[in-house]
């Protein structure tokens, strides 16, 4: 019996803390909205969303925004069963999941919210390389490689007779599916002899100290160890380039940039609490992204973005 | 060197090599914990306790994991030890020796095998979407609660098995049925052994991620659940989301979590300890 009471207290103390923490700050600027915004997907928008959730929780305290990792694919497979508000997604919807949502009568309308760029990385004591050609990176990660290409003078013969280190993101990773995707044509499809962790500071790590290595992750870790790494440009067909807040916005670093998106539905767009909290992702994304590493959309077309909503908006009145 | 000398060599060879076994789990967990300690001690203040999540690592706190990891243990405390024990001295003390119960104690062990994430699947189908429960705490105890079942059940029958035959002879001696020797005599008896078992079963649970991210754990919740409908984050899917992140102060925050959790299953084991020497002393 004692236990049961301790049990039950301990309950009631979690609930009373719960209602504390929504409660306080309430701003009374603006109208003050209630509800709940469930928003599920991508792992790499996770960043984006969360710090947009983070600061409308400043302006509404009151709506309650829940966001999970589920994965792009997962997201969608929610989504169109109508148990999300939002999705965050690294790609744009595939065909069987549009047929997923039309089934079951979901339209939705896609946002592009920012820029994801790769960054392919050596070790700060290789002299010899200067770019790659998308052919040259097929060349090195295609499955056909795994076993022959070992050695860095097979991509280029005046490149050092040395065997060459391979480091990449684990393959259950978006990272891992854009990389394949981009370079070697088929998403998942590449050489399965490198070295492969989900924790990027292990990349990091096993470039910086092996001079005969070479890799590839988000750029955002890039810029968090600039001073350990060696960025290589990528031949877009035309010019090599180098990932710059620059050439990831003007799309000339290509192909390893890529744009992030969240669909919004449209039975949620009748709710003003998630209007709301779209507006002000968009309004705020540029700023925010930026915060958490990702690259800011050009302004216009953050506008645009706006007005494709409110139109919308407007059609499901 | 004769046979005798040949023994000897290889009985301290035996004893040295047992000695280096035992230490290797030792050493490990102390370097696991040194380079916890150091990442992430320093990070740790009342703040992070009670700071939502957030994009800056370091104004970034596990309140809500926290809470609801608690709120998790709980329910799948009283979800699961009830009817993991019950089970358990059915098993051991009502049910016949026949082919139903082989096939149910086979059933029982293979369930202790099978990995986790499979249970997140059926909790997802079972009581997220069928019973429409949603992506709740309690979808979530609930699947946790079968997860540890298994085991609860095999150290409840262990343990009971362990009592003496004595104090169950003595029992009947005296008139008891069968119910009363059960609650008054087994029970407390094996109350130790049940208890070292159900806590280790939540000690795993607390540190699941695979089956409550199926069943759709989230990442980022503002607020602690009030009721066991809500939806809930939990402390390792807030680490392993954190030691994703390419900035290092996330890295830091999830090794003070780390610290956190530990901290939680240390406490647990702790607790486990202490009854098992109290009732062992109360039945010796």
């Amino acid at each position: 019996m004692k236990k049961l009471v301790f049990i039950l207290s301990i309950t009631l103390i979690m609930g009373a803390c719960g209602n504390k923490k929504e409660q306080k700050e309430n701003n009374s600027e603006t109208t003050q909205l209630e509800g709940t915004i469930s928003i599920d997907g991508s792992s790499t928008v996770f960043p984006i969303t969360e710090a947009v959730a983070e600061e409308f929780r400043n302006v509404q305290p009151n709506v309650k925004v829940t966001i999970g990792v589920s994965g792009t694919g997962g997201g969608f497979q929610k989504f169109s069963r109508g148990e999300t508000n939002l999705s965050n997604a690294s790609r744009p919807i595939k065909d069987k999941e549009i047929a997923a949502c039309k089934e079951n009568n979901i339209n939705y309308l896609e946002l592009e919210v920012a820029y994801d760029g790769l960054a392919v990385l050596v070790n700060p004591k290789n002299t010899w390389v200067d770019s790659f050609t998308v052919e040259e990176l097929k060349k090195i990660w295609e499955p056909a490689a795994q076993g022959k290409i070992m050695k860095w003078n097979q991509i280029r013969p005046e490149w050092p007779n040395e065997e060459i280190h391979l480091f990449g993101p684990g393959v259950a990773s978006g990272t891992f599916d854009y990389f394949t995707e981009a370079i070697v044509g088929k998403s998942g499809s590449s050489r399965g002899d490198f070295t492969a962790s989900e924790d990027d500071h292990v990349l990091v790590q096993g470039i910086a100290g092996d001079k005969f290595s070479l890799g590839f992750f988000g750029l955002a870790y890039y810029t968090e160890n600039k001073d350990k790494l060696t960025l290589i440009g990528v031949h877009n067909g035309e010019t090599v380039v180098k990932p710059t807040l620059e050439t990831v916005r003007n799309g000339t670093y290509s192909p390893l940039s890529r744009p992030l998106f969240i669909y919004v539905n449209s039975t949620s767009v009748k709710s003003p609490e998630v209007i709301e909290f779209v507006n002000f992702y968009i309004d705020n994304a540029g700023k925010l992204s930026k915060d958490v590493g990702y690259i800011p959309l050009p302004a216009e077309l953050y506008t645009k973005q706006k007005e494709n909503l409110k139109a919308f908006v407007a059609k499901n009145k | 060197m004769n046979s005798i000398q040949k023994n000897r060599l290889k009985d301290q060879l035996f004893k040295y090599w047992g000695i280096a076994c035992t230490l290797i789990g030792l050493v490990l967990l102390v370097l696991f914990i040194g380079d916890i300690l150091i990442d992430g001690i320093s990070r740790i203040d009342w703040a992070f306790i009670t700071d939502l999540p957030s994009r800056k690592a370091e104004k970034s706190g596990i309140y809500t994991a926290l809470m609801g990891s608690i709120w998790i243990l709980l329910l799948t405390t009283i979800i699961a030890v009830p009817v993991g024990v019950a089970a358990g001295v059915y098993l051991e003390e009502y049910s016949k020796k026949n082919r139903l119960s082989a096939i149910l104690e086979i059933n029982i062990s293979n369930l202790a095998g099978v990995p986790s994430i499979i249970y997140g699947l059926l909790g997802l189908e079972v009581f997220v979407r069928i019973m429409s429960l949603g992506a709740s705490v309690l979808a979530g105890a609930l699947t946790l609660s079968l997860l540890i079942l298994p085991i609860i059940i095999v150290a409840t029958r262990e343990a009971v098995k362990a009592v003496p035959k004595s104090i169950r002879d003595a029992s009947y001696a005296l008139g008891a049925s069968k119910w009363q020797t059960i609650w008054y005599q087994l029970l407390p008896a094996s109350g130790g052994g049940i208890l070292t078992g159900v806590i280790l079963a939540l000690s795993r649970a607390v540190g699941e991620t695979a089956p409550l991210i199926v069943v759709g754990a989230l990442a980022y919740v503002p607020f602690a659940p009030s009721n066991p409908l809500d939806e809930f984050s939990v402390l390792p899917i807030q680490i392993f989301n954190w030691i994703s992140r390419p900035q290092h102060g996330f890295i830091e925050n999830a090794a003070a979590a780390i610290i956190i959790l530990l901290l939680i299953t240390f406490v647990m084991n702790g607790i486990a300890v202490y009854f098992r020497n109290k009732w062992q002393k109360k039945w010796k």
